[in-house]
């Protein structure tokens, strides 16, 4: 076996310097009951090339996003990512390394931390980030426990503008850690008034901008409102990208801000993996969940980096800690500081231009297709169209055109009776023929 | 070749040159990318937008973020000297117990980039990803197949998320059965990983300690003991966390279902028995697969991991969504937990699918016989590195035949001027990355050895030659081999206290003007 360094005559002479007779006799402790007697009934092993052919005949059987005019989003998005981002995270050093637990051995990958945790500090505009997460969905689960540490109440409210799969996280964790949870009604037009059902019970509000519809939020009042009343406000959001052209939620005083940032420098992967981000106020760190790299001395007095305040963290505080987390997400967290680098000031707040005006140009022309109405008045790269009929079946058609429209409110909600709801995203990876081809499609699928 | 006398001497500090650049050859400085980059460089060249009139409402910013850019050249310089700065399992023997740094194969790497994979979005119709859709139905075919289990939930992200999502089951079959107000006790071993205590607290359930014989392995009595109507679960991880396999484990798994609990099996070692015994003929209700150990999935600086969870048929109806189902010829995805008995979602979508790629791919590489001799392979290593180390080095539990990690404690260290971290700091002069140390907690100046099947005999040789020459220097005293080490890395030791007492967490534009 290709991976298998050991012959047959090491292992008789390592079975002879540890004294047993035979491989099987390692396993003496296990009931003998338990122990297979035959190779379980699976493949044989394969050489590279047939393995390689299994993945290419299943790969055949999925429409890639390169492959079609691709309007998909809702909380993740096709981007186009540099080259030698995809290069630099396959350099043995960072795909092969373990977490930095010896500092001496590791500071290219604590250094990129400490490098990303200041950029999503600055790009979120909060004092202090984390080393990332699993994803925004579970960053933003996370961000409601650590909001009930910080006030020490046990109930969330949740904008009804929030993406449903994040909701059902939230909803799902709480109810089996049982804290309270409220979920305010699927909000299209971003019309609800959160402000009238803040007080003093609620730990944290949870607001998405943009929402999971595409409208932007202005959090200010709502932040206002939370902290008359002792609750902090957890901003959301799942679009990385549009925090180059728009205020941060800082500015707009969050206390929490937690996100996705799987469309800085990630693929889609089917969903997964992708990468969390998690910024707060100093005043909270010690509440923060996850890892967390920081600026040190060596013996020499060298500036260096180390894994700090790990007394929060499961392995030292036990069923104390401050999450059950135990990794991060090092290799796409590194995929996205990469991507970042590359764009800089100037190039996020350009690629963010780019996608607000392909959104535009998209929604204008939509906006002339009979028995089709954009709901939107402000949004970043996406938008919600209201069509005639069930629009899952429309993308179904569509699909079947080739182009892939967007996503159906009724994926997300099953059961809120929006079924004529479809969520369309414009990346700067559609062309003016990408534009056409979906105008095309719609009017002949309709 | 390998009873080479030891060449190691004390370094001199000031018979190190110093040089213009603080550079030493090619272990090279690099600043951070704030005091290099610049707020108008860019690496990536970007066409200018459509004259539009915004729709941005009165949201648009209106300072610059103060992201620093650097162009291409420059970006490839910053990582790659970074990445220069960290050993890896490419570079060097790994011992990490615990942790399993095996070899991570590239063609993985390369089918997990193929468009139909890496390019295909989570909420995209679903007729247009039954590829997909197979893939994680063959890879949970082998995995409960791997486990004989009957079911599996693929969407966790990691180890951890995974004891959360089967903790979670537990909690809700409980709750199903009506006894959630008195089943709130999970027995956890003094050895568990921390995140087992932290899983069972974060879901409410109080943790008792069930503790461990002499021989390192929980007896059945000891959680006879411990049961009371009170208990939920046992969360126990076998092999366990020190590297020995839980002989009473069956009459451990009956002991709960007669008192009524369930059976959490902790699998962050599954990769000493994979292909060898399967955890379902153990006893066990619910299991995490780390398929970033096992399988071989990078574990990439600390993640992405991913951590499908194995299901009994008691708890395999509460199962979280999304799941996959066959609907005629098409798969579909069960997005939806009303009207099921599903506890709910764990995550925005289906799970870790570049992972499972992957793991997927490593699983057809090897077959059945590959898996299995896999699994051999590591334990045989870790056989041959404790055999050969135990007339240096002492074992907790006696001189006994291990799974894929061997344990030892610092007793053959007492009185040698030399601890646990100063040996394993020693280890980085010799170019390797340390073993785990001080864990499990319960061992005191724990050293943790887990070599994989990923080595060679000339490198398990090789590794055991130079701790052979660290012990015998060590117990002679030559504490300046130990105490100042490591001094051949890119850093000297980091002084972790100061990080903590004094947490600078981000760059801030001050500590430029300094």
């Amino acid at each position: 076996m290709r991976y298998h360094p050991l012959s047959e005559a090491d292992r008789s002479a390592m079975l002879a310097t540890i004294g047993v007779p035979s491989m099987e006799s390692l396993y003496a402790d296990a009931p003998p009951e338990t122990l297979l007697k035959a190779p379980l009934d699976l493949p044989k092993g394969k050489s590279e090339l047939d393995v390689e052919r299994f993945f290419a005949r299943l790969a055949a059987r999925n429409m890639p996003a390169s492959r079609a005019p691709f309007f998909v989003g809702a909380s993740a998005y096709k981007h186009h990512i540099p080259a030698s981002v995809d290069h630099l995270i396959q350099r043995s050093e960072f795909l092969t390394s373990y977490t930095p637990y010896q500092p001496e051995i590791s500071q290219g990958t604590l250094q990129y931390l400490f490098e990303f945790q200041t950029q999503v500090a600055l790009l979120t505009g909060m004092e202090v980030a984390n080393a990332s997460m699993y994803d925004g969905s579970t960053a933003t689960a996370e961000a409601v426990l650590m909001a009930h540490r910080v006030t020490k109440r046990r109930k969330a409210l949740l904008s009804g503008g929030l993406h449903p799969h994040y909701a059902e996280v939230v909803r799902t964790i709480s109810r089996l850690a049982e804290d309270e949870v409220e979920t305010m009604a699927p909000d299209v037009r971003a019309a609800e008034d959160l402000i009238a059902r803040i007080d003093d019970t609620l730990s944290c509000v949870v607001v998405q901008t943009p929402d999971v519809f595409g409208n932007l939020r202005d959090l200010t009042k709502i932040a206002e409102a939370c902290h008359r009343n002792g609750a902090l406000l957890v901003a959301v959001f799942t679009e990385a990208v549009s925090l180059g052209l728009l205020k941060s939620p800082g500015a707009m005083d969050a206390d929490i801000v937690v996100g996705e940032g799987q469309s800085i420098g990630n693929s889609l992967n089917f969903g997964g993996p992708y990468v969390g981000l998690f910024a707060t106020r100093h005043e909270f760190l010690r509440q923060m969940p996850g890892r967390l790299a920081g600026e040190s001395v060596d013996a020499d007095g060298r500036r260096s980096y180390v894994l700090t305040l790990s007394t929060r963290e499961q392995h030292i505080r036990r069923d104390k800690a401050t999450s059950n987390i135990c990794t991060n997400s090092g290799l796409c967290a590194l995929a996205f500081t990469i991507h970042l680098t590359l764009l800089g000031d100037a190039g996020l707040t350009r690629l963010a231009r780019v996608n607000h005006a392909n959104a535009v140009l998209l929604a204008q022309m939509l906006a002339d297709v009979q028995n089709v109405d954009v709901l939107n008045e402000a949004f970043f790269n996406e938008f919600t169209l209201r069509v005639e009929g069930d629009a899952a079946a429309l993308v179904e058609r569509m699909a079947a055109r080739g182009v892939l429209a967007g996503v159906p409110v009724s994926r997300l909600l099953p059961h809120a009776g929006l079924d004529d709801l479809l969520i369309v995203a414009a990346t700067e990876v559609n062309t003016s023929e990408d534009r056409d081809a979906f105008v095309a499609a719609l009017k002949e699928s309709l | 070749m390998l009873d080479r006398p030891a060449v190691v001497e004390p370094l001199d500090d000031d018979k190190t040159p110093a040089t213009f650049t603080g550079n030493r050859g090619l272990d090279q400085e690099e600043p951070l990318i704030f005091e290099i980059g610049r707020l108008d460089a860019t690496g990536v060249d970007i066409d200018d937008p459509a004259p539009i009139a915004t729709r941005l409402g009165a949201l648009e910013r209106n300072a610059p973020i103060g992201l620093p850019g650097l162009t291409e050249p420059e970006t490839m310089r910053h990582y790659v000297r970074l990445s220069r700065k960290n050993y890896s399992i490419d570079a060097g023997l790994y011992p990490l117990g615990s942790c399993t740094m095996k070899h991570n194969p590239r063609s993985n790497e390369k089918i997990a980039r193929y468009e139909g994979f890496a390019d295909i979005h989570p909420l995209q119709p679903q007729s247009t990803a039954q590829g997909a859709l197979e893939l994680m139905q063959i890879l949970a075919d082998w995995l409960m197949t791997l486990t004989n289990m009957p079911a599996v939930a693929m969407s966790p992200k990691a180890g951890a998320h995974g004891e959360l999502c089967g903790m979670m089951a537990i909690k809700s079959a409980i709750a199903a059965r009506g006894e959630s107000a008195t089943r709130n006790v999970v027995l956890i071993p003094q050895s568990a990983h921390g995140t087992n205590p932290a899983t069972a607290a974060l879901l409410g359930f109080s943790v008792r300690v069930v503790p461990a014989a002499p021989d390192g392995t929980v007896r059945a009595q000891a959680v006879k003991d411990a049961l009371a109507p009170d208990v939920a679960a046992i969360m126990l991880t076998n092999p366990n966390t020190c590297g020995l396999f839980e002989r009473e484990i069956v009459e451990i798994a009956d002991a709960m279902h007669e008192a009524g609990g369930y059976f959490y099996c902790d699998g962050a070692n599954f990769n000493a028995i994979a292909g060898v015994a399967r955890p379902g003929d153990f006893g066990i209700d619910a299991m995490h697969i780390n398929l970033h150990k096992t399988f071989s999935t990078p574990h990439g600086g600390g993640g992405p991991g991913a951590g499908p969870v194995v299901l009994s048929e008691r708890l395999a109806p509460f199962a979280p969504v999304p799941f996959i189902r066959r609907n005629g010829d098409a798969l579909e995805l069960v997005e939806d937990a009303e009207g099921t008995q599903s506890f709910g979602r764990l995550t925005a979508f289906h799970g870790q699918m570049g992972m499972f790629v992957r793991a997927l791919a490593y699983m057809l590489a090897h077959g059945t016989d590959g898996l299995a001799q896999a699994s051999k392979d590591a334990v045989l290593a870790a056989n041959y590195v404790r055999a050969s180390l135990r007339d240096v080095m002492t074992q907790p539990f006696g001189d006994r035949i291990c799974m894929h990690e061997v344990l030892f404690d610092d007793a053959w260290l007492r009185g040698a001027g030399v601890t646990t971290l100063d040996f394993a700091k020693a280890m980085i002069d010799e170019g390797y990355h340390p073993m785990t140390i001080y864990f499990p907690l319960v061992v005191h100046g724990a050293m943790l050895i887990e070599p994989t099947e990923s080595e060679s005999k000339a490198s398990l040789d090789l590794f055991i030659a130079t701790l052979h020459d660290l012990a015998r220097s060590a117990k002679a005293g030559e504490v300046a081999r130990f105490t100042p080490a490591p001094r051949l890395a890119p850093r000297r030791r980091v002084d972790e206290a100061l990080a903590a007492r004094k947490p600078v967490l981000r760059w801030e534009e001050k500590a430029a003007a300094s």
